[in-house]
């Protein structure tokens, strides 16, 4: 089993929240202290972003999160040696989330065996559906790679990714790119509950989940919620530390409560 | 089957291409895929489309002997395929004219594009317009300032020209933003994508709208030479009007292939948009195929006198054609884009687009290599009114 299934077993009903930031985003430093935050204030999971100059599925927040981190040197193998260091200290499940060409680019093998040994957990890569993943598939071994299902997916789909999937499935709640939005989208309730009646899996929603109401919502008809631009928005409104470290315990205590009440 | 015969059914040109996109959009992309199968058989698709490229287009273009431009470079015949003629003064309105009817095949009722010199932007416009479609452009705001006459006459088509102020605000970020709005809108918008990028089946789709450039140079040249070309050149940026003039060439092994791509201000400088030259593969914008970034995967910025070269990627299928050597790829600065321009000006009274003018300033070092009884065949994609108050700016004259 791996962290990440052993951690989502051991919630036993219980609703996961999987957490997003950015690397590097206000520096990489920053990035550990965060994440020391986040874990101490009940994340399950926590999805480390890899800066990408085009990130195609991102909306204007993550956009620019990303845009800062580069401005700041931010690369894949610096982000590898950050985990390398949180791993020192934390057992919480780790995933990275990226678009392709910098793993394509790292080299698919040495990307594998170099996050393995660091201790990444798994992977999410928006831009590597089923059809493009066999190579990488083939040689990820000790990675649990998440695939995603969107509200377009067919049935048909939806029964070939939940096969391939691993750990969990991450479903994209609307029709469109990561962000915060003012709600959850329409027929979010129906497309999840023919999910789980075909895929084994738990089945996470996350892309527009912002606050503690949508992820009430959201958690009532899934496994968990992920939650991004919201954390990635209020890291970059407070550049004073110690009032970020506040304020995200804060709202990720909000959250916490809001999905296992 | 012959070895040109790409892509195959996952979309694959040799190790390039393929589908590199959000689940979100798979099913719209398998979708267009199946339809486009379909309707490419279907005799009244292809009878409307031939309706609109003769009588409305204005096809086929001419192929045109440049005797002055021959006889002032003393070397090998040069035909230029005028897709400069056709309406809207580019090869891109073959591309939306097929992909507008697309449109109207799949009930949806509003199309999108991206464009970086505006030509596709235009030709977008102008075929949503004709055909009664919802239309927004996505473009970088630095090429709306580039080329405002552009932004001005896709407003009057009736399109929402949209400006794009992320990154380098050129053609790499509106295409990014275009796909960021079709990712959301994919229900009831079609996105026409202006080139042969992307992800699979869209390389294949303009490629095949393209394709008639090449296959009325092939008739023209057989009925004005009776042979054909020894040599076929185009500028590369995407790659849609080479792959056009090239695709029915490549069965013929004898006819070199040569695509110039945007050597800006030097390969050897970082201002460039030398994809295949300079770039090594990689993954952007849906598909597998060279690429100009670093050594971390982060797309670097390209850089052109013309805007419609200013593109960071190249079609899959050049990426395919380089490796196995069907065709090579040439570069031109943008010093030497301008001389070409000025030339081609002087000799034949054609004033040619920027992008083309690179394809231009390459014969002109080619011709006088080559033996007087052999031919170069280049497609001189757009017309250079777009261009002229740039290129005013450059020489220093104020209009």
């Amino acid at each position: 089993m791996s962290r990440i299934e052993k951690r989502l077993a051991l919630l036993n009903g219980k609703k996961a929240l999987v957490a997003f930031y950015t690397a590097g985003d206000p520096d990489l430093s920053a990035s550990k202290d965060i994440f020391a935050v986040i874990e101490k204030n009940g994340a399950d999971i926590i999805e480390i972003g890899v800066p990408f100059s085009d990130p195609l599925a991102d909306g204007p927040t993550i956009q620019a999160s990303s845009h800062r981190s580069l401005q700041k040197g931010t690369t894949l193998k610096k982000i590898i040696q950050l985990v390398t260091d949180i791993r020192k200290t934390s057992e919480l499940p780790i995933i990275l989330m990226t678009s392709f060409n910098p793993i394509f680019v790292y080299g698919q093998k040495e990307f594998v065996a170099d996050a393995v040994k660091a201790g990444v957990d798994g992977v999410i890569i928006p831009d590597l559906p089923p059809e493009e993943a066999e190579e990488f598939l083939g040689i990820a071994e000790g990675l649990d790679m998440i695939f995603l299902l969107a509200p377009t997916s067919t049935p048909t789909r939806v029964q070939q990714i939940g096969k391939i999937s691993k750990g969990f499935i991450y479903y994209i709640s609307l029709t469109g790119t990561t962000g915060t939005k003012e709600a959850l989208s329409a027929g979010l309730e129906k497309k999840v509950s023919e999910i789980k009646k075909s895929v084994s899996l738990p089945v996470l929603v996350g892309f527009g989940v912002s606050g503690p109401e949508q992820a009430k919502q959201a958690a009532q008809i899934s496994d968990g919620v992920i939650i991004g631009s919201a954390i990635v928005k209020l890291i970059e409104a407070h550049s004073d530390p110690a009032e970020r470290d506040r304020k995200l315990a804060e709202f990720l205590a909000g959250i916490k409560k809001a999905i296992n009440p | 089957m012959n070895k040109h015969s790409l892509p195959d059914s996952k979309g694959h040109y040799g190790k390039f291409g393929g589908k590199y996109v959000i689940e979100t959009l798979m099913p719209a992309l398998q979708e267009l895929q199946t339809l486009y199968e379909e309707v490419k058989e279907d005799p009244k698709f292809k009878e409307d489309l031939s309706y609109y490229l003769k009588h409305y287009v204005g096809r086929p273009t001419a192929l045109y002997y440049a005797e002055r431009l021959t006889k002032h470079l003393g070397g090998a015949k040069i035909y230029l395929k005028r897709e400069d003629l056709t309406h809207t003064g580019a090869h891109k309105i073959n591309n939306t004219i097929g992909s507008a009817l697309l449109t109207q095949r799949m009930g949806k009722n509003r199309v999108i594009a991206e464009t970086g010199a505006g030509q596709h932007g235009v030709a977008t416009a102008t075929a949503a317009s004709l055909f009664g479609l919802e239309c927004d452009v996505f473009m970088g705001e630095e090429d709306m300032k580039r080329q405002s006459l552009n932004v001005f006459k896709m407003r009057l088509l009736g399109a929402n020209v949209i400006p794009v102020t992320s990154g380098t605000r050129t053609l790499k970020d509106a295409t990014s933003e275009a796909i960021r709005n079709w990712i959301t809108t994919v229900e009831t918008t079609h996105y026409i994508i202006g080139s042969v990028v992307g992800p699979h089946p869209y390389p294949m789709i303009v490629r095949d709208f393209q394709k008639i450039i090449g296959e009325e140079s092939t008739r023209q040249i057989m009925e004005m030479e009776g042979r054909l070309p020894d040599t076929c050149v185009a500028c590369v940026g995407g790659g849609s009007n080479s792959m056009g003039l090239f695709y029915p060439f490549l069965e013929n092994e004898e006819v070199k292939l040569v695509g110039v791509e945007a050597a800006g201000l030097g390969v050897d400088t970082d201002k460039h948009g030398a994809s295949l030259t300079k770039g090594s593969p990689g993954v952007l914008h849906g598909m597998k195929s060279y690429l100009l970034h670093d050594d971390d995967g982060q797309v670097t910025e390209a850089h052109s006198i013309s805007a419609g070269l200013d593109y960071p990627g190249v079609g899959c299928e050049h990426s395919y054609l380089r490796d196995s050597g069907r065709a090579t790829y040439e570069t031109i600065t943008d010093a030497e884009a301008l001389e070409g321009f000025k030339l081609l000006c002087s000799k034949e009274g054609i004033i040619p687009a920027l992008e083309s003018s690179h394809a231009i300033a390459h014969v002109a070092k080619l011709a006088p290599t080559m033996k007087k009884d052999e031919i170069i065949l280049v497609c001189l994609s757009g017309r250079g009114d777009k261009d002229v108050n740039q290129i005013a700016d450059r020489m220093g004259v104020s209009l």
